[in-house]
């Protein structure tokens, strides 16, 4: 193949441009609903459905897409339409029956429901009449979007859109005007940290994969997220995938690496059919496969799925479910970086990490070491630049998926967003990073915590994955932190016996003080237990699964020793305590 | 086994679209046309991976997605992580075990309908979530669910 001396990307750009404008401002409206998990949960593909016959009925001519979630994921399923040149007009909790009205009502007939509306993104001077902006909604009100910033706006299966809203001028820029060299350093700049809840320096760790001069080598994307109540992964997959595929390529780019592999677990479609199509245009546009825009570049990425385990998000054990094994963490050292998939040097990065490059290499690592926390090192901070993508579920007024900047506190976060807990009652618990995080009291020294990976330890938590899980007084944290061992015990995958064994024995005496049956020795147990498990476990499965129980124990003794001396309940503990079992055979 | 069936494992262990093909996918894959893992098709899959058929045994009774007998008309998925468990999932574990006849996951005795608890259907902030044939459905009630169900049941006549 020859190559070519200049990139050809500026003839993408101006196709992908034209085609925007054609359905923003064309002659037709656009329709856009949202059917992510969150939107096919509320019911999204049936008043897509019902959008496409009302069109038939009334013989209206208009663009439909399906796009991902824009993060309102209480506002499910959500519908906006765009008339051409005008504001884009959302409406929530959308039904086939309110569907077939807008369509006739504002579609055709060029009449925003204004009392179905939550709001419209648009010029001021777009306002329809009676609609406030959506960007005012608490819930948007103080998020910055950097890797979602394209989330819920465009069609997350068409490549062009996403370089029409600036996709790909990141990896042009690293390609034509800066080395890989300078494009790591960059990354090293932004301070980025790993967002899949170990926080390590990404910048650092691309570094350890450049630095190995062996002609093969992988750079791997972790989309296991087992982890209930996250869903920022998966919300970004189905959303803006493009966004990761690009953000894959160029740190294949800067690690001088020739391959790439998404992993998603087998059964979650939308994240998989949206990353393949977009895979398989970027193919089609230069912008994968053989010297990618003229370049001597070449870089191939494919997705990789996995069966049901939540502990192939485990770096070395997703290598193993690549391979196509029993996803089972490896022995460390070697390292990723010094042998990894199929025997190669490899990098591992979460999901949202790689979401953040493209935008990080466009604006610069300044601009990203800008936004967040700053490093205070008599405190052992070691600072958080950028965001943080948060999944709020539970008792929550608003639920959804949000980016905020690092810095912020849980407060703003849950009350001044999130709107705090419905029907009147009191915030109890915060679980945060997963079932292997913390269970934390939702008290006022908690909730002044600010997003910070190192302050989040500091408090026995993780802020890790961006899970936060809201429950209310009537929750019991001894029903709760059952709930979340049931969960390890269930996903343990069994290699180190500590963590086999450890899990069910912790069950057993959390179910023991569940049914206020547990004596005063069984805390002094479970603690013996949990101290066996970090010691003796090869993976944070084994080593961290004990902090559901230590964290509980901290914030809430008190519903233990309620349990086990008083033989009371602290909360609707339900009458028959529910544990699925699973030994991995 | 029937030839149609013999064709279909073929075609999904043959014709895969991505070019890493594993043990672990050719499964996925069959699961995928079929919706389980006869032992015909372990045999398959060990002689398009040269692997044993104890290596792909291995692999297939590690992930709990996978099953071994024929799959059900209906399948009941119902979510129990954190999130589901705090929103009220196990009165809807118990409005679908009752709905079913059941009284723990697995098929129901006239071979029509499944339920499987699962940790995580990925639809948190609609929690409790379950699914019907792999159709997400959130903010279920044990009346709803017990609804869905008996729709479900009575728009697949038993065989």
């Amino acid at each position: 193949m020859t190559v070519q001396t200049e990139s050809s990307f500026n003839a993408i750009l101006e196709e992908a441009r034209r085609r925007w404008d054609n359905l923003t401002a064309g002659d037709r409206p656009w329709i856009r609903v949202g059917t992510g998990l969150a939107g096919e949960a509320a019911g999204g593909f049936e008043v897509v459905a019902a959008v496409k016959a009302a069109l038939e009925q009334h013989q209206v001519a208009a663009n439909v897409s399906e796009v991902g979630t824009l993060g309102l994921c209480f506002a499910e399923p959500l519908l906006d339409v765009q008339t051409p040149g005008g504001p884009r007009v959302f409406y929530s909790q959308v039904t086939p029956e309110l569907a077939e009205r807008i369509v006739r009502e504002h579609v055709a007939g060029g009449d925003p429901l204004a009392e179905h509306a939550i709001g419209y993104l648009g010029t001021q001077a777009q306002a329809p009449p009676g609609i406030p902006n959506l960007a005012d909604h608490p819930m948007m009100a103080l998020q910055q979007r950097i890797a979602l910033r394209n989330a819920g706006n465009i069609d997350p299966s068409d490549l062009h859109q996403y370089i029409a809203n600036g996709g790909y001028a990141a990896l042009n820029k690293a390609l034509t005007e800066i080395t890989p060299e300078a494009t790591l350093g960059e990354v090293r700049t932004s301070g980025l940290r790993g967002r899949g809840g170990a926080a390590f320096p990404a910048g650092i760790k691309w570094g350890f994969l450049a630095g190995n001069p062996d002609p093969n080598k992988y750079i791997l994307c972790n989309c296991e997220e087992g982890d209930p109540g996250a869903f920022n992964d998966r919300g970004i997959l189905e959303s803006d995938p493009a966004t990761v595929v690009e953000g894959i390529t160029i740190a294949g780019y800067a690690c001088n690496a020739n391959r790439g592999y998404i992993f998603i677990r087998h059964g979650h479609n939308q994240p998989i059919d949206r990353t393949r199509a977009v895979i398989q245009q970027a193919y089609d546009l230069g912008l994968l496969g053989q010297n990618i825009l003229g370049t001597d570049f070449s870089f191939d990425v494919e997705v990789a799925l996995t069966g049901d385990s939540y502990v192939s998000g485990e770096e070395t054990a997703l290598m193993e479910a690549i391979e196509g094994k029993r996803s089972m963490p490896r022995y460390r050292p070697p390292f990723p970086a010094q042998v990894g998939v199929f025997g190669k040097p490899s990098n591992i990065n979460n999901v949202k990490t790689l979401a953040y490059v493209p935008e990080i290499v466009a604006r610069g690592g300044e601009w990203f070491a800008g936004i967040g926390t700053q490093p205070d090192p008599d405190n052992r901070i070691n600072g958080s630049s950028g965001t943080a993508i948060l999944c709020l579920s539970g008792d929550i007024t608003y639920t959804g998926l949000i980016e905020v900047p690092l810095g912020m506190t849980l407060r703003q976060v849950l009350f001044d967003m999130a709107g705090g807990v419905p029907n009147g009652k009191t915030m109890k618990v915060l679980q945060t990073g997963g079932p292997l995080g913390g269970v934390l009291s939702a008290s006022d020294a908690n909730l002044d915590l600010v997003l910070d990976f190192d302050v989040f330890r500091a408090a026995g938590a993780i802020l890790g994955s961006g899970g936060i899980i809201v429950a209310d007084e009537d929750t019991c944290v001894v029903d709760l932190t059952r709930n979340l061992i049931a969960f390890c015990q269930y996903e343990s995958c069994g290699k180190c016996f500590p963590c086999r064994m450890g899990m069910s024995h912790l069950l057993e005496v959390l179910e023991r003080i569940s049914n206020l049956e547990g004596t005063e020795e069984d805390l002094a147990l479970m603690r013996n237990i949990g101290e066996n498990m970090q010691a003796g476990s090869l993976c944070g499965h084994g080593q961290l699964g004990f902090n559901p129980v230590s964290s509980a124990l901290r914030y809430f003794g008190h519903e233990f020793d309620a349990h086990i001396r008083e033989k009371r309940h602290t909360g609707d503990c339900p009458d028959q305590v529910f544990s699925p079992r699973l030994t991995r055979r | 086994m029937d030839d149609g069936t013999l064709q279909l494992i073929d075609r999904a262990v043959n014709d895969q679209p991505q070019s890493t093909v594993t043990v672990l996918s050719s499964l996925l894959a069959i699961e995928d046309a079929i919706g389980y893992i006869p032992t015909e098709a372990v045999e398959a899959v060990a002689a398009r991976m040269d692997a044993t058929v104890n290596d792909v045994w291995a692999v297939a009774t590690f992930y709990p997605n996978f099953r071994f007998e024929p799959p059900t008309d209906i399948r009941v998925e119902v979510c129990w992580g954190p999130s589901c468990h705090v929103m009220g999932a196990t009165a809807v574990i118990a409005a679908a075990q009752e709905s079913l006849g059941l009284s723990d996951e697995g098929d129901t005795p006239d071979g029509k309908a499944t339920l499987h608890y699962n940790t995580c259907l990925g639809a948190c902030a609609h929690a409790p979530v379950m699914a019907i044939n792999h159709h997400l459905a959130g903010r279920i009630t044990p009346d709803v669910a017990r609804s869905r169900i008996a729709a479900a049941l009575s728009s697949n006549p038993a065989h």
